[in-house]
């Protein structure tokens, strides 16, 4: 098993690229899954493309941040709102509307992030051919898939979890309100949230990166879906409706409700749709709900936040079908990897 | 006895309908240098990625030091290393990381790894190189940090192929030198594949020469030669300066010379097949004839020839290639017409 000896020296391995006599802490030879997660991690934190992304994402957050703090005094004491106590989630969800919140900027970041990190994955080693010399070692081929998935989404985890942590330290130094315990469980949720969603595309950039022999076909064929599912998705949702439903005065509520549901089971193939709502739900407690609700389920409601466990009910289908989104990725790339011929 | 180290038995492999190897037997014993011969797209890559279970066989089976290569193909590559044909580094890295990363993947522990990886920059002669990028390495560099790459992980076999390609013919022989020296010195199994066949005669213990996927013969050189050329070893080009006519005046007197077995007559040179050297005798003959002799070449049955015999046949049965030669005579009739 792969022991990480002293954390700070295997980072500080990591950054500088170099592994010294310090790292041999750990007495037996690590396994090629972890030297090849090693490496990935290592390759991806000193790319110039994961520096270029981590800008963008900092400039974002920042960006959307200084909005929110300085709206926030206006959000925490708005009485209407059953929300308001939640200062910390009020912070990632609070916008003037001059800039988007954080959680929209990410539903669309994010994907561009997994595809940075995932769409040379496996044709970029075959065209420098590394590949036949690295398949020629004692590795199991599925271990290096696996090796650039997990490289890639552990140096996106560091990233989000940094980010959040910074946002909760810049929240206490600014605001000086003690943090909720419920508030750490939610924007935690968030966070693994965000990793699961560029996992997903990840998972997608890394099986063109096998289907597709070169590089840059690769990488416009994800960006292509990426587009397709951000832009004109909901204009070809919105057509087929058209299309489809009746005139609204002639229906009757049930009807109607059934209607609304469709339109929103299409929407939800979109994976950036399933990301927003899930993070909606996680970040505002006061959402009871994703589909339409009737009037005998609103009556006796008191407008009041959901305990986590419940907001964690809600959003379960769709970290579900992310997931399993992520897996028919994997899986197909699987496919297509193993039985291949490795040729140089 | 020895048992073979690498066994193949059978040995098919089907692209589509195309037969890339077929029905493949072969036996390598340890410690000994194989060459892999044949043009290219003889099969000769298929075969090595099959031994290393890197392609799967379509029939038949390859055992590497008797382990099967199809079924557990990691315990094989724990054993072989393996250089391909055009061997590729991280170039982000430096020459000793990336032995290092092989090394790690190889499962050698870290306390041991520096100092075997600098021993083996140091075999191939590039210790002074060693923390360069190895996006500036020249080829041959490369080539010889490909070597040490397969030599870290203390192989029992060494598979190379096409290990000479694109160097200049300095660079070859070193390297070559080098691989010799490693197998007599650590008792080495080496395959080494080509389509150079001076070069892979220098170092081969035995040949085998692979065409379309099949092994047409194999065998040490010697051997070879005296299979393929029956009796005449030895043959002797005398060129003179008169033009000799088709029936040779002397052509009676020179076949009972000792040895000589055939003659064949061409304008102004004089080919003696004989199945001993008597290259003295022939001159010695030719001067008392009154010929004026401009020039004795000795013909050595080397790989080229051997090699050249086999492809004469082998095209014969080519129809492409007559194909290729009408459209070629068309196009230069029209061109001069």
């Amino acid at each position: 098993m792969f022991r990480m000896g002293n954390p700070i020296v295997y980072l500080r391995n990591i950054l500088s690229g170099e592994t010294d006599r310090n790292v041999s802490l750990a007495p037996a030879a690590t396994s090629p899954f972890w030297v090849m997660v090693r490496k990935e991690t290592g390759d991806h934190i000193r790319s110039w493309r994961f520096i270029v992304m981590l800008s963008l994402i900092l400039l974002t957050f920042f960006g959307s941040l200084y909005v929110s703090v300085g709206n926030i005094a206006k959000a925490v004491t708005n009485i209407k709102d059953p929300d308001h106590n939640f200062v910390y989630l009020k912070l990632l969800t609070t916008s003037d509307g001059s800039l988007p919140t954080f959680h929209i900027f990410i539903s669309f970041l994010g994907p561009l992030l997994g595809i940075a990190l995932g769409f040379d994955a496996i044709n970029a080693e075959q065209n420098n051919r590394t590949l036949s010399r690295l398949m020629a070692q004692p590795v199991y081929r599925d271990n290096l898939l696996l090796a650039k998935f997990f490289g890639a989404l552990t140096v996106v985890s560091a990233m989000f979890l940094c980010l959040a942590l910074l946002m909760i330290g810049g929240g206490m130094f600014i605001t000086g309100v003690r943090i909720e315990p419920v508030e750490v469980l939610r924007i935690l949720a968030f966070v693994i949230l965000s990793i699961v969603y560029v996992g997903f595309w990840l998972g997608l950039s890394i099986f063109l990166s096998v289907i597709f022999k070169n590089a840059a076909t690769s990488a416009l064929t994800t960006i292509g879906i990426w587009l397709f599912f951000t832009i004109f998705y909901r204009i070809i949702v919105s057509v087929i409706i058209n299309a489809m439903v009746p005139n609204t005065d002639y229906l009757s509520q049930e009807q109607i409700v059934s209607y609304n549901n469709m339109v929103l089971g299409m929407l939800r193939l979109a994976p950036s749709q399933l990301y927003t709502d899930a993070a909606t739900t996680l970040l505002m407690p006061s959402i009871r709900s994703l589909g339409p609700l009737t009037m005998e389920q609103m009556a006796g409601a008191i407008p009041s936040p959901l305990p986590f466990k419940e907001s964690l009910m809600i959003v379960w289908p769709q970290v579900t079908g992310l997931l399993a989104a992520t897996a028919v990725c994997f899986a197909s790339a699987y496919y297509f990897f193993m039985r291949r011929e490795i040729r140089s | 006895m020895n048992t073979p180290i690498i066994e193949l038995e059978g040995l098919t492999k089907y692209y589509g309908s195309v037969k890339a190897v077929d029905n493949l037997d072969l036996k390598i014993d340890k410690g000994e240098i194989f060459g892999l011969l044949g043009p290219n797209g003889a099969g000769k890559t298929t075969t090595i990625l099959m031994m290393l279970g890197l392609a799967e066989p379509t029939s038949g089976n390859a055992r590497v030091c008797g382990i099967n290569a199809t079924s557990d193909p990691i315990e094989v590559k724990r054993r072989v290393g393996y250089l391909p044909d055009s061997v590729g580094f991280y170039d982000g890295m430096t020459a000793l990381e990336n032995l290092r990363y092989i090394g790690r993947l190889n499962g050698i522990p870290d306390d041991e790894l520096e100092e075997r990886a600098t021993t083996m920059l140091e075999i191939v002669g590039l210790q002074s190189e060693m923390h360069k990028k190895t996006a500036a390495y020249s080829r041959g560099m490369k080539q010889r940090l490909g070597l040490a790459d397969v030599l870290i992980k203390n192989p029992e076999v060494i598979i190379l192929d096409e290990p000479t390609l694109g160097i200049d013919p300095s660079g070859v022989r070193e390297f070559l030198n080098l691989i010799h020296q490693l197998s007599r010195q650590q008792g080495l199994t080496v395959l080494v594949s080509s389509h150079h066949l001076h070069q892979v005669q220098q170092v081969c213990d035995r040949v085998g020469i692979f065409v379309e996927g099949k092994l047409l013969v194999q065998g040490d050189i010697e051997t070879l030669s005296r299979n393929l050329f029956g009796e005449e070893n030895y043959v002797v080009v005398v060129d003179v300066k008169e033009s000799l006519s088709d029936a040779w005046e002397h052509q009676e007197a020179a076949l009972k010379l000792r040895g000589v077995q055939h003659i064949q007559v061409n304008n102004n040179t004089v080919e003696l097949s004989c199945n001993e050297d008597v290259t003295p005798d022939i001159v010695r003959f030719f001067v008392q004839k009154g010929l004026n002799i401009t020039g004795v070449h000795k013909k050595e049955f080397g790989l080229d020839e051997i090699y050249h015999r086999y492809f004469e046949n082998n095209q014969k049965k080519n129809v492409s290639n007559g194909k290729s030669d009408s459209v070629f005579k068309k196009y230069f009739i029209r061109r001069n017409g």
